[in-house]
């Protein structure tokens, strides 16, 4: 790979301009995409800034809120704005990610609240580890909440993020409680995560969660980060890691399907 | 043909040379009398030759396979009579269906003998096979015929012009495998039945043997009776027709305009000579101003030259059959056009938003450029950069428009280039946004390689900022995708691909062509990387371009994108 991904790219966005009561958010990107981060086509932006540090992390030029570019809440709804015929028109949305979206709340729940006077519909993708930072007002501007569940079990959860688990299970608990609507999703990484109780525990916790979970995605873990920590000069954690194979994947799937989950895999 | 028969046409004809007898014999009655001649002429050649494989077809099919039949031998006799260049069939699913649910509803056909028949003539129509010179072979490798067959689309009246045929024409794709002609082309709409338009997606990603163009940019202009000439030009159905103007490339030009008319590679004085730009560092208003003199002077001469091509054309190679198959009077377009756009459009972003500094040799021609800043890119939809792409095609457009054209003809230009991209790049210098000098330009209207750095969707919406008005020859956009990269399930895939496209309908984009990959095309990106420069693969989640993974990386990817099917 070539340096690209180092440079941090042009947004296209006219940065923070020097009027001092505006809503300003260090943004690391921003990308059109289709069938991921959300149903249909999408605008998705990238928050600069996060607090884990889990092992396989593909986007660690994503961790450091320093490194984004600053960009006021106007510059940023202009430019997704460019995108609403077609977003519209397809059938798709905006999705806010990161990062960790949630370390800047206040801008996501602004921001957020501008896409639904638009007639948006709305993802938000978190960890969950900071749900708490969420106020009602912004989950209530929120269709579809992606939230990563990790690990079920405490301890490998702590071994693959750095953090504790329970803030984010006691958010997946509110948003049930609240019913808003979720995507569960579950990196399944050979020899981290896929022990067959550590896989099964979040099914449960999806399947606890009741209807509000529309869908469970695995994402099976993959080694297209490794040149972006040799860029950045650190050292790769899962070096000797292999990406699960087809049969790993549909095993863990089952997990899922038993309980009554849709699951898909990729 | 099918519909009146060889008779009924020669008659017309014969009404339209008696109508010009009586009227003052000037150069043009004179030449129009001389064209019906010939025009009832071929008619006349056309019977026998029918006659040869033992058909009649002096009046009207009666059947579907006689309607098939009828519209073979029409296109077959164009094909032989005509010098090799496109020849496009027309909008004949919704037309022949007429005549095979008529002997569907009469018992005189199963829908199985149906779809053979359309299957059959799928097969000649395949089979069509010129002899060109090399030089055209160079342009446009693959020995193209642009047999290209318009389907769907929706009528004045709103009513879908869908058809079972329709679906049957599509569904060669399955019975006979994919392949690039007939070069069929869906007129999209977001008002197609539903049936409709997930057949034609799923149809895409099985076989990427589909384009797609804007039902709702050609029914304004062109009416309902529409279909494509060429690659992508709308076009009345028998009321029009195309001088095809091939294009000029304006990334060459812009060079020519930096280095005063001289070539960059060989140094020659080809352009009006200019005084060549001195200082360090370009500036753009000046840069600028002598592109438009340059491209001023680039109008002029290539209008002229087709005027030329044209007149000797009609004079020596005049297409007596189909024109005969044309009413007596057509609406005629110089069908002008356009390569390197987004070079053009870069360089002049590069120019204006960064810093470009000239590097000259010691003939005093400047042969490369340095770069320093950020350069807006065309493809990101970002106006700063779409905006000089938009100006380009408007102020070319407005320049060829100056020029009178051959037969009274409209002028038309495309942003289209086929594969002949590849040559244009390779006959030209470095240019100031960075590409190197004998790189291929973008194909089309597409952003240069790997400088949309948001997607697929982004990149369509700068394409689709073009205006249409001032390029109704055709704006041309090709996407590749992988499977995945539209989602999970087989039904995902097709209801996000049925979104972009009518994301990009909605949004005013006029064509596109869609790649969906499949194995064969990523293992040949590994062993070719620089046919591929633009692609780009989604794993989990992820996007990457895909010739830059090491190999064991690209293995990985494929490993995993086609893991259903190993």
């Amino acid at each position: 790979m070539n340096g690209a991904f180092l440079q941090r790219p042009d947004l296209g966005i006219t940065p923070a301009g020097a009027h001092p009561g505006d809503l300003v958010a260090s943004v690391h990107s921003w990308d059109v995409v289709t069938a991921a981060d959300g149903p249909g086509t999408r605008f998705v932006t990238f928050l600069a800034g996060c607090h884990l540090r889990c092992l396989y992390c593909h986007n660690p030029d994503t961790w450091e809120g320093r490194n984004g570019r600053h960009v006021t809440l106007d510059a940023l709804v202009a430019k997704m704005l460019t995108f609403k015929a077609f977003i519209k028109a397809s059938g798709g949305g905006v999705t806010v990610s990161g990062g960790e979206p949630l370390l800047q709340e206040h801008f996501v729940e602004a921001y957020l609240r501008r896409c639904k006077q638009e007639g948006l519909h709305t993802a938000l993708d978190t960890s969950g580890y900071l749900g708490a930072r969420a106020t009602d007002r912004l989950l209530d501007d929120t269709d579809l909440v992606l939230l990563d569940v990790k690990s079920s079990d405490p301890a490998t959860y702590r071994r693959v993020t750095g953090v504790e688990l329970r803030p984010t299970i006691e958010f997946g608990h509110r948003l049930a409680e609240r019913g808003n609507r979720m995507r569960i999703r579950f990196v399944l990484v050979p020899g981290l995560t896929d022990d067959p109780a550590n896989v099964d525990g979040v099914a449960e916790i999806a399947a606890g969660w009741g209807d509000v979970v529309e869908q469970v995605d695995i994402l099976g873990y993959h080694r297209l980060g490794v040149a972006k920590y040799r860029e950045l000069g650190l050292r790769y954690p899962l070096a000797g890691t292999l990406p699960p194979t087809a049969q790993q994947l549909a095993a863990a799937a089952e997990h899922f399907t038993g309980r009554g989950l849709r699951v898909t895999t990729s | 043909m099918a519909l009146y028969g060889v008779d009924a046409l020669i008659a017309a004809k014969k009404a339209d040379l008696v109508a010009c007898a009586d009227v003052p014999m000037t150069e043009d009655v004179i030449r129009r009398r001389e064209e019906l001649s010939e025009q009832i002429r071929a008619l006349r050649e056309l019977i026998e030759m029918a006659a040869g494989y033992g058909y009649d077809i002096s009046g009207p099919a009666r059947t579907g396979r006689e309607a098939i039949q009828w519209l073979y031998f029409a296109y077959l006799a164009a094909v032989k009579e005509q010098n090799g260049a496109a020849m496009s069939l027309g909008r004949t699913s919704t037309f022949i269906d007429i005549y095979l649910q008529r002997d569907l509803d009469e018992g005189r056909l199963t829908e199985e003998q149906a779809q053979e028949l359309v299957d059959d003539f799928v097969i000649k129509l395949r089979i069509v096979r010129f002899l060109r010179t090399p030089e055209y072979d160079e342009l446009f490798s693959g020995d193209p015929t642009w047999v290209t067959e318009s389907i769907g689309g929706i009528g004045d009246d709103g009513r879908p012009l869908v058809t079972r045929s329709s679906f049957r024409y599509l569904q060669t794709l399955y019975n006979l495998g994919p392949a690039p002609e007939p070069n069929l082309t869906v007129f999209w709409s977001s008002r197609l039945p539903q049936g409709f338009k997930d057949f034609c997606a799923r149809v895409s990603i099985d076989t990427s043997a589909i384009q797609y163009e804007s039902d709702e940019l050609m029914r304004p202009r062109f009416g309902d009776d529409t279909a494509i000439a060429c690659c992508v030009s709308a076009m009345t159905v028998g009321k029009q027709m195309q001088f095809f103007g091939a294009r000029v490339n304006l990334a060459k030009t812009l060079l020519y305009a930096i280095n005063g008319g001289r070539d960059e590679i060989s140094g020659a004085q080809v352009g009006p000579q200019l005084p060549p730009l001195d200082g360090d560092v370009l500036d753009y208003a000046q840069v600028a101003q002598r592109f438009d003199t340059m491209m001023e002077w680039l109008a002029g001469t290539y209008v002229n030259a087709l005027n030329i091509i044209h007149y000797m054309h009609d004079r020596y190679a005049y297409e007596r059959i189909e024109m005969a198959l044309h009413d007596t009077d057509v609406l005629r377009t110089m069908a002008c056009g356009i390569a390197g756009l987004s070079v053009a459009a870069d360089s002049l972003s590069a120019i204006k938003h960064a810093t470009v500094r000239p590097v000259r040799d010691d003939r005093g021609l400047v042969v490369d450029y340095v770069v320093e800043g950020e350069l807006p890119a065309y493809g990101n939809n970002d106006d700063r950069a779409d905006t000089i792409a938009t100006g380009l095609v408007e102020t070319f457009m407005a320049k060829i428009r100056k020029h009178p054209a051959y037969r009274g003809a409209v002028h038309t230009q495309s942003v289209l280039t086929i594969t002949s991209n590849v040559v244009y790049g390779k006959h030209t210098g470095n240019t100031p946004d960075g590409r190197r000098a004998g790189a291929p330009f973008a194909p089309g209207a597409n952003p240069m390689n790997g400088r949309d750095r948001h997607g697929m969707v982004a990149a369509a919406l700068s394409v689709a900022k073009l205006p249409y008005e001032h390029a109704q020859d055709g704006i041309s956009l090709t996407t590749t995708v992988t499977p995945n990269g539209l989602g999970n399930s087989r039904d995902e895939q097709v209801r996000n691909l049925v979104g972009v496209l009518d994301g990009y309908t909605a949004t005013g984009g006029f064509h596109l062509n869609v790649n969906v990959l499949d194995r064969a095309t990523l293992e040949d990106a590994m062993a070719h990387p620089e046919n591929y420069p633009q692609l780009t693969i989604r794993v989990s989640g992820y996007a990457v371009n895909f010739v830059r993974l090491t190999r064991a990386q690209q293995l990985d990817v494929i490993s995993r994108t086609f893991h259903g099917t190993l």
